[in-house]
């Protein structure tokens, strides 16, 4: 984050407030709620800023509707965040701490950035520490934890007058519980009418993922900007995965600012993921999680931006903006198995989904 | 697929490229850039949203323009 808020010269973050609704809807999985940003400083050097969020989330996802029964909860998260800045180089601390009725996480984020050559570049380091509790729901007998540390790179280097880029490169290590608690896998059972039986997943007790990732942002004659991105993965588990984005973002007359983009992914699947193990214990690890299989998945985006009449008061503007993301998941190796279809030749399964945030901010 | 090593060298000599002489991009010359069109993270509260969506639902993660917590399985 610091990277990226950060392109010329060091500042603090903007003064602002946010206020926002989200909602996710798609593969039977329906998420609200709001979320409240609120940032200020304190003198010149010092920035500070709150943040609050829920997520009111009902599910009859597929794993849900196939393996168990549709529920409902609430996550809320609330986060407190801490900058300093002195001279051409800025400090943060960042504390996160997010409840559910069966996962609790806390998370610490150390950075630092630094301007230099001539504020052409910029160097940022982070690291996260984030512990987690894994409960779950209707067995108080079970509790686990997790633990996550993230190193963070970043380097922003401005090339010309139109064109600003930026390198990101994370390595993220998770070590403890890494297994959904409620998730089974899915093998043959010719002693079942169904020809198959479901078991719990066992995934390994530790994962170390890096990712890099290319931005650039180019500003067109008459006020646009085009920006592209591309993002590389790699993890323990053997996921290889890329991510490729653009978008286009351009002002209609004096109050209005739109943003269309595109983004594809595409990734392998975890060496320990099946849909359809051939019998029960096939083998040490076993996960049937969709987000581990192999699978691409498409996204368009359009937003509006309207600014509200300058100044007043205390506030020097505001904006009322519109945000919707549609996305298709198409899987590869993960089959519906709410269709018919002969054991392990049924439909492979699909979904869109719709990412919608609506919010006012203002800035002071 | 284009591979990390390769992708990370040659991104660090473009980086690396900018760490010579004096800024050639001076300051009264960065308008364009300072524009709000042009910033990375222009709104961090919905992309921070938006990246938590995607870490749920997909299998990669990091690298990304912010981060989020929870679990936000199934």
């Amino acid at each position: 984050m610091l990277l990226c808020g950060q392109l010329l010269a060091a500042v603090l973050p903007e003064e602002r407030v946010d206020l926002l609704y989200h909602s996710y809807d798609g593969g039977g999985v329906e998420v609200t709620g709001p979320s409240l940003l609120l940032r200020k400083n304190i003198g010149n050097s010092v920035s500070v800023g709150l943040n609050h969020y829920v997520d009111n989330v009902s599910s009859a996802s597929i794993d849900v509707v196939v393996t168990a029964s549709p529920y409902t909860e609430k996550r809320v998260e609330n986060s407190f965040a801490f900058d300093y800045l002195r001279d051409k180089s800025t400090m943060s601390l960042g504390l996160t701490r997010s409840s559910e009725s069966d996962f609790d996480a806390s998370t610490m984020a150390l950075g630092v950035s630094q301007d230099m050559f001539g504020d052409l570049t910029t160097v940022s380091l982070g690291f996260a520490f984030g512990d987690n509790i894994i409960r779950q729901n209707g067995n108080d007998d079970f509790e686990e934890t997790a633990q996550v540390r993230s190193y963070r790179l970043g380097i922003s280097q401005i090339f010309t007058r139109n064109l600003v880029t930026a390198l990101t490169l994370e390595t993220i290590t998770d070590a403890g519980y890494l297994n959904n608690p409620y998730r089974l896998v899915r093998y043959e059972d010719s002693t079942s009418s169904d020809g198959f039986s479901f078991q719990p997943e066992v995934y390994p007790e530790t994962r170390t993922s890096t990712a890099i990732s290319m931005r650039a942002n180019y500003y067109l004659p008459q006020r646009a900007a085009l920006r592209g991105a591309v993002r590389l993965f790699k993890d323990s588990w053997d996921i290889d995965a890329t991510t490729y984005e653009i978008g286009y973002t351009f002002p209609y007359r004096e109050d209005w600012i739109f943003d269309t983009r595109f983004r594809y992914h595409d990734q392998s699947s975890a060496e320990f993921y099946s849909d359809l193990f051939p019998f029960r214990d096939a083998q040490n690890f076993l996960a049937r999680d969709k987000e581990l299989s192999a699978f691409t998945s498409t996204s368009v985006g359009l937003s509006a931006s309207y600014t509200l009449a300058r100044g007043w008061s205390f506030i020097d503007r505001g904006s009322l903006n519109l945000e919707l993301d549609w996305i298709h998941f198409d899987y590869a190796d993960f089959r519906d198995l709410t269709e018919p279809g002969p054991v392990g030749e049924e439909p492979l399964y699909s979904f869109d989904a719709q990412v919608t945030r609506l919010f006012a901010s203002f800035w002071f | 697929m284009p591979r990390l090593p390769q992708l990370s060298m040659l991104c660090s000599l473009l980086l690396l490229a900018g760490c010579a002489g004096e800024p050639w991009v001076k300051p009264y010359e960065r308008a364009h850039l300072a524009d709000s069109i042009m910033s990375f993270n222009p709104n961090p509260v919905s992309a921070s949203y938006l990246h938590h969506v995607y870490d749920s639902r997909e299998g990669a993660r990091g690298a990304g323009v912010a981060s989020g917590g929870g679990c936000g399985c199934n």
